[in-house]
Protein backbone atom coordinates (compact mmCIF):
# COMPACT_ATOMS: atom_id res chain seq x y z
CA UNK A 1 0.00 0.00 0.00
CA UNK A 2 2.93 2.33 0.65
CA UNK A 3 3.77 2.45 -3.08
CA UNK A 4 0.14 2.56 -4.18
CA UNK A 5 -0.72 5.55 -2.01
CA UNK A 6 2.53 7.30 -2.93
CA UNK A 7 1.70 6.84 -6.63
CA UNK A 8 -1.81 8.18 -6.13
CA UNK A 9 -0.47 11.25 -4.33
CA UNK A 10 2.10 11.84 -7.09
CA UNK A 11 -0.55 11.68 -9.79
CA UNK A 12 -3.00 13.97 -7.98
CA UNK A 13 -0.33 16.54 -7.09
CA UNK A 14 1.15 16.53 -10.60
CA UNK A 15 -2.31 17.10 -12.05
CA UNK A 16 -2.93 20.02 -9.70
CA UNK A 17 -5.88 18.31 -8.01
CA UNK A 18 -4.50 18.32 -4.48
CA UNK A 19 -2.12 20.66 -2.68
CA UNK A 20 0.54 18.67 -0.81
CA UNK A 21 0.66 21.36 1.88
CA UNK A 22 -3.07 20.85 2.42
CA UNK A 23 -2.43 17.13 2.99
CA UNK A 24 0.16 18.03 5.64
CA UNK A 25 -2.28 20.45 7.26
CA UNK A 26 -5.02 17.79 7.43
CA UNK A 27 -2.65 15.28 9.02
CA UNK A 28 -1.37 17.87 11.49
CA UNK A 29 -4.93 18.70 12.53
CA UNK A 30 -5.71 15.13 13.53
CA UNK A 31 -2.27 14.44 15.00
CA UNK A 32 -2.02 17.52 17.17
CA UNK A 33 -5.29 19.46 17.42
CA UNK A 34 -8.30 17.13 17.46
CA UNK A 35 -8.44 14.13 19.77
CA UNK A 36 -10.15 12.64 22.81
CA UNK A 37 -8.92 15.44 25.09
CA UNK A 38 -11.59 17.56 23.38
CA UNK A 39 -14.31 15.16 24.46
CA UNK A 40 -12.84 14.85 27.95
CA UNK A 41 -13.19 18.62 28.37
CA UNK A 42 -16.86 18.38 27.39
CA UNK A 43 -17.48 15.58 29.89
CA UNK A 44 -15.59 17.31 32.70
CA UNK A 45 -17.54 20.52 32.15
CA UNK A 46 -20.80 18.58 32.16
CA UNK A 47 -19.83 16.99 35.47
CA UNK A 48 -18.76 20.25 37.06
CA UNK A 49 -21.45 22.57 35.70
CA UNK A 50 -25.09 21.42 35.87
CA UNK A 51 -26.23 24.27 33.61
CA UNK A 52 -23.75 23.12 30.95
CA UNK A 53 -24.92 19.51 31.36
CA UNK A 54 -28.48 20.68 30.74
CA UNK A 55 -27.43 22.53 27.58
CA UNK A 56 -25.48 19.46 26.44
CA UNK A 57 -28.56 17.31 26.91
CA UNK A 58 -30.79 19.77 25.06
CA UNK A 59 -28.50 20.63 22.12
CA UNK A 60 -25.16 18.85 22.16
CA UNK A 61 -23.94 20.41 18.90
CA UNK A 62 -24.30 23.93 20.33
CA UNK A 63 -22.98 23.03 23.79
CA UNK A 64 -19.89 21.36 22.33
CA UNK A 65 -19.36 24.32 19.99
CA UNK A 66 -19.17 26.55 23.08
CA UNK A 67 -15.81 24.89 23.75
CA UNK A 68 -14.73 25.45 20.16
CA UNK A 69 -15.22 21.88 18.93
CA UNK A 70 -17.10 21.83 15.64
CA UNK A 71 -16.93 20.47 12.15
CA UNK A 72 -16.20 17.34 10.25
CA UNK A 73 -17.82 14.21 11.69
CA UNK A 74 -19.27 16.27 14.53
CA UNK A 75 -21.72 18.42 12.59
CA UNK A 76 -24.78 16.99 14.40
CA UNK A 77 -24.05 15.80 17.93
CA UNK A 78 -26.13 14.01 20.56
CA UNK A 79 -24.81 13.39 24.09
CA UNK A 80 -26.10 10.33 25.94
CA UNK A 81 -25.67 10.18 29.70
CA UNK A 82 -24.85 7.02 31.61
CA UNK A 83 -26.51 6.56 34.98
CA UNK A 84 -27.10 3.80 37.50
CA UNK A 85 -29.77 2.20 35.30
CA UNK A 86 -28.41 2.64 31.77
CA UNK A 87 -25.05 2.15 30.06
CA UNK A 88 -24.68 3.59 26.54
CA UNK A 89 -22.50 2.11 23.81
CA UNK A 90 -21.80 3.64 20.38
CA UNK A 91 -21.08 1.74 17.16
CA UNK A 92 -21.32 2.16 13.41
CA UNK A 93 -22.23 -1.23 11.99
CA UNK A 94 -22.23 0.03 8.37
CA UNK A 95 -18.88 1.85 8.24
CA UNK A 96 -16.85 3.79 10.79
CA UNK A 97 -18.93 6.82 11.79
CA UNK A 98 -17.36 8.36 14.88
CA UNK A 99 -17.46 11.82 16.48
CA UNK A 100 -14.14 13.13 15.15
CA UNK A 101 -14.62 16.66 16.50
CA UNK A 102 -14.55 15.43 20.09
CA UNK A 103 -12.70 12.08 19.91
CA UNK A 104 -10.39 12.45 16.90
CA UNK A 105 -9.86 9.55 14.53
CA UNK A 106 -11.32 6.19 15.58
CA UNK A 107 -9.10 3.35 16.81
CA UNK A 108 -8.69 0.29 14.58
CA UNK A 109 -10.90 -1.90 16.77
CA UNK A 110 -13.83 0.51 16.40
CA UNK A 111 -13.67 0.09 12.60
CA UNK A 112 -13.09 -3.67 12.77
CA UNK A 113 -15.49 -6.47 11.89
CA UNK A 114 -15.44 -8.04 15.38
CA UNK A 115 -16.68 -4.83 17.04
CA UNK A 116 -19.12 -3.76 14.32
CA UNK A 117 -20.71 -7.21 14.05
CA UNK A 118 -21.13 -7.92 17.76
CA UNK A 119 -21.74 -4.57 19.47
CA UNK A 120 -25.41 -4.79 18.50
CA UNK A 121 -25.89 -8.54 18.98
CA UNK A 122 -23.74 -9.29 22.02
CA UNK A 123 -22.93 -5.98 23.69
CA UNK A 124 -22.20 -7.49 27.10
CA UNK A 125 -19.77 -9.95 25.51
CA UNK A 126 -18.01 -7.09 23.76
CA UNK A 127 -17.85 -5.04 26.96
CA UNK A 128 -16.37 -8.02 28.80
CA UNK A 129 -13.55 -8.05 26.23
CA UNK A 130 -12.77 -4.51 27.39
CA UNK A 131 -12.82 -5.71 31.00
CA UNK A 132 -16.17 -4.10 31.71
CA UNK A 133 -18.76 -6.38 33.32
CA UNK A 134 -22.08 -4.68 34.03
CA UNK A 135 -24.75 -5.75 36.47
CA UNK A 136 -27.27 -7.79 34.43
CA UNK A 137 -30.02 -5.42 35.58
CA UNK A 138 -28.28 -2.42 34.00
CA UNK A 139 -29.82 -1.65 30.63
CA UNK A 140 -27.31 -1.69 27.76
CA UNK A 141 -28.35 0.90 25.19
CA UNK A 142 -26.55 0.68 21.84
CA UNK A 143 -26.53 3.59 19.38
CA UNK A 144 -25.83 2.49 15.80
CA UNK A 145 -24.66 5.60 13.93
CA UNK A 146 -26.46 5.03 10.63
CA UNK A 147 -26.89 8.72 9.68
CA UNK A 148 -24.81 11.88 10.24
CA UNK A 149 -25.75 12.14 13.92
CA UNK A 150 -22.69 11.48 16.07
CA UNK A 151 -23.00 10.23 19.64
CA UNK A 152 -20.86 11.11 22.65
CA UNK A 153 -21.29 9.02 25.81
CA UNK A 154 -21.12 11.03 29.05
CA UNK A 155 -19.82 8.52 31.59
CA UNK A 156 -20.87 8.59 35.23
CA UNK A 157 -18.78 10.84 37.41
CA UNK A 158 -16.65 8.82 39.84
CA UNK A 159 -17.74 9.15 43.45
CA UNK A 160 -15.45 11.12 45.69
CA UNK A 161 -14.50 13.74 43.10
CA UNK A 162 -16.69 16.50 44.50
CA UNK A 163 -15.06 19.87 44.22
CA UNK A 164 -12.43 18.77 41.68
CA UNK A 165 -11.46 21.22 38.97
CA UNK A 166 -12.53 20.59 35.38
CA UNK A 167 -8.88 20.01 34.49
CA UNK A 168 -8.51 17.30 37.13
CA UNK A 169 -11.83 15.71 36.17
CA UNK A 170 -10.87 15.62 32.48
CA UNK A 171 -7.90 13.40 33.35
CA UNK A 172 -10.37 10.73 34.48
CA UNK A 173 -12.21 10.65 31.14
CA UNK A 174 -10.84 8.08 28.71
CA UNK A 175 -11.65 7.78 25.04
CA UNK A 176 -13.26 4.38 25.66
CA UNK A 177 -15.49 5.86 28.39
CA UNK A 178 -16.86 8.27 25.77
CA UNK A 179 -17.56 5.40 23.32
CA UNK A 180 -19.07 3.28 26.08
CA UNK A 181 -16.52 0.47 26.04
CA UNK A 182 -15.14 1.78 29.32
CA UNK A 183 -16.03 3.88 32.33
CA UNK A 184 -14.32 6.90 33.82
CA UNK A 185 -11.12 6.23 35.74
CA UNK A 186 -11.24 6.01 39.49
CA UNK A 187 -8.16 7.73 40.89
CA UNK A 188 -5.86 5.45 42.87
CA UNK A 189 -6.27 7.67 45.89
CA UNK A 190 -10.02 7.03 45.83
CA UNK A 191 -9.73 3.36 44.96
CA UNK A 192 -7.53 2.80 47.99
CA UNK A 193 -9.97 4.67 50.18
CA UNK A 194 -7.38 7.30 51.04
CA UNK A 195 -8.73 10.72 51.86
CA UNK A 196 -7.78 13.39 49.37
CA UNK A 197 -5.55 16.22 50.50
CA UNK B 1 -26.85 -2.96 -0.74
CA UNK B 2 -26.33 -6.18 1.17
CA UNK B 3 -22.56 -5.82 1.02
CA UNK B 4 -19.80 -6.91 3.33
CA UNK B 5 -20.02 -3.56 5.09
CA UNK B 6 -23.38 -4.44 6.68
CA UNK B 7 -21.82 -6.23 9.63
CA UNK B 8 -24.37 -5.91 12.43
CA UNK B 9 -25.23 -9.36 13.79
CA UNK B 10 -22.73 -11.31 11.68
CA UNK B 11 -20.64 -13.92 13.45
CA UNK B 12 -17.24 -15.56 13.29
CA UNK B 13 -14.90 -12.57 13.37
CA UNK B 14 -13.57 -13.44 16.81
CA UNK B 15 -13.09 -11.21 19.83
CA UNK B 16 -12.54 -7.47 19.71
CA UNK B 17 -8.82 -6.86 20.09
CA UNK B 18 -8.17 -3.39 21.51
CA UNK B 19 -4.53 -2.47 21.09
CA UNK B 20 -2.66 -1.15 24.10
CA UNK B 21 -1.28 2.37 23.50
CA UNK B 22 -2.57 2.29 19.94
CA UNK B 23 -0.80 4.76 17.64
CA UNK B 24 -2.98 7.16 15.65
CA UNK B 25 -1.57 5.68 12.43
CA UNK B 26 0.11 2.32 11.89
CA UNK B 27 2.16 3.37 8.83
CA UNK B 28 3.11 6.61 7.14
CA UNK B 29 0.96 5.80 4.10
CA UNK B 30 -2.18 5.73 6.27
CA UNK B 31 -1.76 9.43 7.00
CA UNK B 32 -1.47 10.21 3.31
CA UNK B 33 -4.49 8.00 2.50
CA UNK B 34 -6.60 9.87 5.04
CA UNK B 35 -5.48 13.28 3.79
CA UNK B 36 -5.85 12.37 0.11
CA UNK B 37 -9.39 11.13 0.74
CA UNK B 38 -10.37 14.37 2.48
CA UNK B 39 -8.59 16.65 -0.02
CA UNK B 40 -10.02 14.84 -3.04
CA UNK B 41 -13.49 14.91 -1.48
CA UNK B 42 -13.09 18.68 -1.07
CA UNK B 43 -12.92 19.02 -4.88
CA UNK B 44 -16.70 18.79 -4.57
CA UNK B 45 -17.49 16.15 -7.18
CA UNK B 46 -18.88 13.42 -4.94
CA UNK B 47 -20.72 13.27 -1.64
CA UNK B 48 -19.87 11.35 1.51
CA UNK B 49 -22.74 9.04 0.53
CA UNK B 50 -21.14 8.25 -2.81
CA UNK B 51 -17.82 7.67 -0.99
CA UNK B 52 -19.43 5.22 1.40
CA UNK B 53 -21.07 3.42 -1.49
CA UNK B 54 -17.73 3.15 -3.28
CA UNK B 55 -16.26 1.50 -0.16
CA UNK B 56 -19.09 -0.95 0.31
CA UNK B 57 -19.00 -1.80 -3.41
CA UNK B 58 -15.63 -3.50 -2.99
CA UNK B 59 -15.86 -7.25 -3.44
CA UNK B 60 -16.77 -8.73 -0.04
CA UNK B 61 -13.54 -10.72 0.10
CA UNK B 62 -11.56 -7.56 -0.64
CA UNK B 63 -13.56 -5.50 1.88
CA UNK B 64 -13.15 -7.98 4.72
CA UNK B 65 -9.45 -8.60 4.11
CA UNK B 66 -8.52 -4.91 3.80
CA UNK B 67 -7.63 -2.52 6.60
CA UNK B 68 -9.81 0.55 6.87
CA UNK B 69 -7.33 2.88 5.14
CA UNK B 70 -6.87 0.26 2.41
CA UNK B 71 -10.65 0.33 1.88
CA UNK B 72 -10.53 4.13 1.71
CA UNK B 73 -7.69 4.10 -0.80
CA UNK B 74 -9.34 1.56 -3.10
CA UNK B 75 -12.61 3.49 -2.99
CA UNK B 76 -10.81 6.78 -3.65
CA UNK B 77 -9.22 5.30 -6.77
CA UNK B 78 -12.66 4.14 -7.93
CA UNK B 79 -14.16 7.61 -7.37
CA UNK B 80 -11.31 9.37 -9.18
CA UNK B 81 -11.69 6.99 -12.14
CA UNK B 82 -15.49 7.35 -12.23
CA UNK B 83 -15.31 11.13 -12.25
CA UNK B 84 -12.53 11.28 -14.82
CA UNK B 85 -9.79 12.74 -12.62
CA UNK B 86 -7.38 9.85 -13.17
CA UNK B 87 -7.04 7.22 -15.87
CA UNK B 88 -6.39 3.52 -15.40
CA UNK B 89 -3.01 3.78 -17.12
CA UNK B 90 -2.01 6.45 -14.64
CA UNK B 91 -2.84 4.24 -11.67
CA UNK B 92 -0.92 1.41 -13.36
CA UNK B 93 2.17 3.49 -14.11
CA UNK B 94 2.09 5.73 -11.05
CA UNK B 95 2.63 8.74 -13.33
CA UNK B 96 0.32 11.50 -14.49
CA UNK B 97 0.03 11.08 -18.27
CA UNK B 98 -3.46 12.28 -19.18
CA UNK B 99 -4.38 15.95 -19.37
CA UNK B 100 -6.08 16.92 -16.10
CA UNK B 101 -9.77 17.65 -15.76
CA UNK B 102 -10.02 20.71 -13.57
CA UNK B 103 -12.12 20.27 -10.43
CA UNK B 104 -14.59 22.75 -9.00
CA UNK B 105 -12.21 23.47 -6.15
CA UNK B 106 -8.73 22.60 -4.98
CA UNK B 107 -8.34 22.61 -1.19
CA UNK B 108 -5.49 25.00 -0.37
CA UNK B 109 -3.52 24.51 2.82
CA UNK B 110 -4.75 27.84 4.16
CA UNK B 111 -8.35 26.66 3.77
CA UNK B 112 -7.90 23.42 5.72
CA UNK B 113 -8.67 24.68 9.26
CA UNK B 114 -11.87 26.41 8.16
CA UNK B 115 -12.95 23.49 5.96
CA UNK B 116 -12.50 20.95 8.76
CA UNK B 117 -14.13 23.25 11.33
CA UNK B 118 -17.14 23.64 9.05
CA UNK B 119 -17.46 19.98 8.01
CA UNK B 120 -20.42 18.96 5.93
CA UNK B 121 -23.69 19.53 7.78
CA UNK B 122 -26.50 17.42 6.33
CA UNK B 123 -29.52 19.08 7.93
CA UNK B 124 -31.73 20.86 5.39
CA UNK B 125 -34.87 22.96 5.40
CA UNK B 126 -37.96 21.04 4.43
CA UNK B 127 -41.53 22.22 4.09
CA UNK B 128 -44.22 20.54 6.12
CA UNK B 129 -43.86 18.57 9.32
CA UNK B 130 -42.47 15.16 10.21
CA UNK B 131 -45.08 12.43 10.24
CA UNK B 132 -44.02 10.79 13.49
CA UNK B 133 -43.67 12.08 17.03
CA UNK B 134 -41.42 10.90 19.84
CA UNK B 135 -43.03 7.83 21.39
CA UNK B 136 -44.80 6.71 18.21
CA UNK B 137 -44.50 3.03 17.34
CA UNK B 138 -43.18 2.42 13.84
CA UNK B 139 -41.98 -0.47 11.72
CA UNK B 140 -39.02 -0.36 9.39
CA UNK B 141 -39.62 -1.39 5.82
CA UNK B 142 -38.22 -4.61 4.42
CA UNK B 143 -36.00 -3.76 1.48
CA UNK B 144 -32.99 -5.23 -0.30
CA UNK B 145 -31.91 -2.39 -2.60
CA UNK B 146 -29.13 -2.90 -5.13
CA UNK B 147 -27.86 0.58 -4.33
CA UNK B 148 -26.79 2.44 -1.21
CA UNK B 149 -28.92 2.39 1.91
CA UNK B 150 -28.34 3.19 5.57
CA UNK B 151 -30.99 0.78 6.79
CA UNK B 152 -28.97 -2.18 8.08
CA UNK B 153 -30.25 -5.70 7.44
CA UNK B 154 -30.66 -6.54 11.12
CA UNK B 155 -33.13 -3.66 11.55
CA UNK B 156 -35.34 -4.22 8.50
CA UNK B 157 -38.99 -5.15 9.06
CA UNK B 158 -38.67 -4.52 12.81
CA UNK B 159 -40.97 -2.75 15.25
CA UNK B 160 -39.55 0.11 17.29
CA UNK B 161 -40.33 3.42 18.94
CA UNK B 162 -39.36 6.94 17.86
CA UNK B 163 -36.89 8.21 20.45
CA UNK B 164 -35.49 11.40 18.88
CA UNK B 165 -36.32 13.67 15.95
CA UNK B 166 -33.48 15.38 14.10
CA UNK B 167 -35.19 17.54 11.48
CA UNK B 168 -34.71 16.85 7.77
CA UNK B 169 -31.38 15.50 6.49
CA UNK B 170 -29.86 14.62 3.12
CA UNK B 171 -31.16 11.20 2.07
CA UNK B 172 -28.16 8.95 1.32
CA UNK B 173 -30.10 6.36 -0.71
CA UNK B 174 -30.71 9.10 -3.30
CA UNK B 175 -27.63 11.25 -2.87
CA UNK B 176 -25.14 8.38 -3.24
CA UNK B 177 -26.32 7.84 -6.80
CA UNK B 178 -26.52 11.40 -8.05
CA UNK B 179 -30.25 11.54 -7.37
CA UNK B 180 -30.02 14.76 -5.40
CA UNK B 181 -30.12 15.43 -1.69
CA UNK B 182 -33.87 14.75 -1.39
CA UNK B 183 -33.98 15.78 2.29
CA UNK B 184 -36.17 13.56 4.43
CA UNK B 185 -37.15 13.64 8.10
CA UNK B 186 -34.66 11.80 10.27
CA UNK B 187 -35.40 9.97 13.53
CA UNK B 188 -33.65 7.82 16.10
CA UNK B 189 -35.68 4.60 16.38
CA UNK B 190 -35.20 2.32 19.35
CA UNK B 191 -35.73 -1.44 19.18
CA UNK B 192 -35.72 -3.88 22.06
CA UNK B 193 -32.98 -6.50 21.63
CA UNK B 194 -35.66 -9.23 21.65
CA UNK B 195 -37.40 -7.64 18.66
CA UNK B 196 -34.15 -7.72 16.69
CA UNK B 197 -32.61 -10.99 17.84
CA UNK B 198 -35.41 -13.15 19.22
CA UNK B 199 -36.71 -14.28 22.57
CA UNK B 200 -33.34 -15.52 23.81
CA UNK B 201 -31.91 -12.00 23.63
CA UNK B 202 -31.05 -9.91 26.66
CA UNK B 203 -34.24 -8.34 28.08
CA UNK B 204 -32.18 -5.41 29.36
CA UNK B 205 -30.73 -4.34 26.04
CA UNK B 206 -32.00 -2.04 23.30
CA UNK B 207 -30.47 -0.84 20.03
CA UNK B 208 -31.27 2.27 18.04
CA UNK B 209 -30.60 3.25 14.46
CA UNK B 210 -31.04 6.62 12.81
CA UNK B 211 -33.73 6.18 10.18
CA UNK B 212 -35.18 8.47 7.54
CA UNK B 213 -38.96 8.71 7.35
CA UNK B 214 -39.12 6.77 4.09
CA UNK B 215 -37.66 3.77 5.97
CA UNK B 216 -40.63 3.81 8.37
CA UNK B 217 -44.32 2.98 8.40
CA UNK B 218 -46.79 3.56 11.22
CA UNK B 219 -47.32 0.54 13.44
CA UNK B 220 -50.73 0.06 15.04
CA UNK B 221 -50.41 0.20 18.82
Amino acid sequence: MEARVKALETILVDKGLVDPAALDAIIDTYETKIGPRNGARVVAKAWADPAYAARLKADATAAIAELGFTGRQGEHMVAVFNDAETHHLVVCTLCSCYPWSVLGLPPVWYKSAPYRSRAVLDPRGVLAEFGLVLDPAVQVRIWDSTAEIRYLVIPQRPAGTEGWSEEALADLVTRDAMIGTGVALVPDSLRAGVALP
Amino acid sequence: MNGAQDLGGQMGFGPVAPERDEPLFHAAWEKRALALTLAAGAMGHWSIDESRHARESLHPVDYLSSSYYEIWTKALEALLLRHGFVAREELASGQASVAPTMPRRVLAAAMVPAALARGGPTQRDKAGAPRFAVGDRVRTILIHPQGHTRLPRYARGKSGVIELRHGAHVFPDSNAHGGGESPDWLYTVRFEARELWGREADPHSAVSIDAWESYLVAEPT
